[in-house]
């Protein structure tokens, strides 16, 4: 489906955001971001991370500095549906009386006339984006009905039939089984192959290789970021993370009894552990949970 | 003389309705029946349970100090009822006191206020009708002042009922698609102040929490879809009201108070009808 809307980026240029006690939750970030990109943000739990979404989103206003969205200020932004946000479990109630057809239809409300009565367009996209998710036929379950990841599954369908050019998702894979985590990154890939941009917040390390080609490393600003391959490394992550990820190294000796220098770093937290194979500084990621054992 | 089941009800219910005033207090529970059943959804399920607590008690210094000034009652109730939920709000964001704790000291503050003023300043006004109300004595242009005010709440609630429910499933969503939210947030705590003082003459300030919770309560525990638990909400606050109205009339009991206890009753029937179904499924 073509559509005439503005190419997707997302500008942060120098934001400080403070709390209204003063304290900065948020110093001098800049980064950006461009179509056609599933790009992570990783951080500690109190790193301000969703303090950043918060402010791309626009509940929060940086004391200096400014954010873009597709070229336009965060409000304007929104006003034209840019942006869709899947949000983290424990942020939904699940006992709502809302039915998995009525969650993906609210993400249709910014299309419609003000009292919401739908078109047949917007039944059109919720059946397209159920479909695509493979929950058509949970349509009529009340969404605490679902297991961890159908209820994802659903709120990847509302921000697919709001037809947003940026998708914000707030950890992602959080209860998650490891099956429909790769379903999932196999349908945010094919969202990014269609142009759309991705910005996904995380601490399950050892998922970033796997499917993000961008990753913002962030604890309280933003401490590197760029592509995957050459920004999610073992130097940046500790001096990210520094002492507050398990690390865990196997060298060469330990591992093999020839002189190959190649050696196993683990790093994680508890979530997904990042593993590096190779010889010193050229190590490369490796996929425990899919044994591609070189 | 013997007399069929449906003609003994027929008459149960119509030969009160003779009376004027059971007319007018019919009309009027209806009406506010209806209009704290469709808020009572929201409430409920927003957690506000305590906000509609918290906003009607904060009501009774603005009806006694609108009786000062010689303004409306309405005005001054309306006002006092949606400055405590802003204050409440201001408090809760400006300090670390949770809202709950701070609604409790704001309300009962404005409530011992009320009194106190009440106990001073000279009115025409009883205090137990203010507290819960004086259904079959209103007047027609009380009925007229509660339809003014409920008729348009109900129209609003229902007209903006989706993005309402939006509002209080997913307020980040509906900020992130433009939804102004915080028109919908006071928007929300306007219409249950105007509510409130809607039923003020009917039901009074200490009734009309039952009225803005149980509804809502009974449609969450019967239905997994909104609409049908605005539905049933509705439905079971007017037939409450209807029912409670003619049987306080041949009770000689106070009207007010019957239909609550009609509701409550409906309450717990819905919770023995939900666990019934839940321990034969199991």
């Amino acid at each position: 489906m073509m559509r005439d809307r503005p190419t997707p980026s997302i500008e942060v240029n120098d934001i400080t955001v403070s709390y209204s006690n003063g304290v900065a939750a948020v110093r001098n970030a800049t980064f950006e971001l461009g179509p056609s990109t599933i790009c992570a943000l990783v951080g500690i739990n109190g790193s301000g991370k969703s303090t950043l979404f918060k402010t791309i989103m626009g509940f929060l206003t940086p004391s200096a500095g400014s954010v873009r969205i597709a070229g336009l200020p965060v409000k304007a932004a929104l006003r034209q549906g840019l942006v869709a946000y899947v949000p983290q479990s424990e942020e939904v109630d699940w006992n709502f009386p809302v039915l998995v057809e009525d969650v993906v239809m609210m993400g249709r409300y910014g299309h419609m006339n003000v009292l919401r009565i739908p078109a047949k367009a917007d039944r059109a996209a919720v059946d397209q984006a159920l479909d695509r998710v493979g929950m058509s036929e949970y349509r009529t379950r009340q969404i605490g009905e679902l297991s961890g990841g159908q209820k994802k599954r659903v709120f990847l369908a509302r921000a697919l039939a709001q037809g947003s050019e940026i998708v914000l998702l707030d950890e992602p894979f959080t209860g998650v089984d490891v099956k429909t985590e790769s379903a999932i990154i196999d349908l945010l890939r094919a969202m990014r192959d269609e142009g759309r941009l991705m910005f996904v917040s995380t601490h399950n390390l050892g998922s970033v290789p796997d499917f993000c080609d961008q990753v913002v490393l962030f604890n309280r600003t933003v401490l590197a970021y760029g592509p995957t391959a050459t920004t999610f490394t073992e130097a940046n992550l500790a001096q990210a993370f520094g002492g507050l990820l398990r690390h865990v190294r196997l060298s060469g000796p330990d591992l093999h009894d020839d002189a190959d220098q190649r050696r196993v770093t683990v790093l994680t937290d508890d979530e997904r552990p990042l593993v590096l194979y190779g010889e010193r500084d050229q190590e490369k990621h490796v996929n425990p949970d899919r044994s591609e054992t070189p | 003389m013997t007399w069929s089941a449906p003609a003994w009800l027929w008459s149960w219910f119509i030969d009160p309705l003779a009376h004027g005033f059971m007319q007018r207090g019919l009309v009027v529970a209806v009406l506010v029946g209806a209009v704290c059943a469709l808020l009572s959804c929201y409430l409920v399920l927003k957690g506000w349970a305590l906000m509609g607590d918290a906003v009607s008690h904060a009501v009774l210094p603005g009806i006694v100090i609108a009786h000062v000034i010689q303004i409306p009652l309405a005005i001054g109730a309306f006002a006092a009822g949606l400055g405590c939920a802003i204050a409440t709000g201001y408090i809760k964001s400006n300090s670390r006191i949770k809202e709950d704790a701070v609604m409790g000291i704001v309300f009962s503050g404005l409530f011992a206020l009320g009194l106190v003023l009440f106990v001073k300043v000279e009115t025409d006004q009883h205090l137990n009708h203010i507290l819960f109300g004086n259904m079959l004595g209103v007047q027609w242009p009380d009925v007229l002042e509660a339809a003014l005010i409920a008729v348009p709440a109900i129209v609003i609630v229902i007209a903006k009922r989706r993005d309402l429910l939006l509002y209080c499933f997913d307020p980040t969503h509906a900020r992130a698609i433009g939804l102004p939210v915080g028109t919908l947030h006071f928007g929300l705590l306007t219409l249950l102040a105007l509510t409130i003082v809607a039923s003020l003459k009917a039901v009074g300030i200490i009734l009309v929490i039952a009225m803005l919770i149980a509804p809502g309560a009974i449609g969450y525990l019967l239905t997994k879809r909104f609409d049908a638990m605005l539905a049933i909400a509705a439905a079971a606050a007017i037939g409450s009201s209807v029912v409670g109205t003619i049987l306080s009339f041949h009770i000689d009991g106070a009207t007010g108070p019957t239909i609550v206890v009609v509701q409550s009753a409906l309450f717990v029937l819905a919770v023995m009808i939900k666990r019934g179904g839940r321990s034969a499924n199991a």
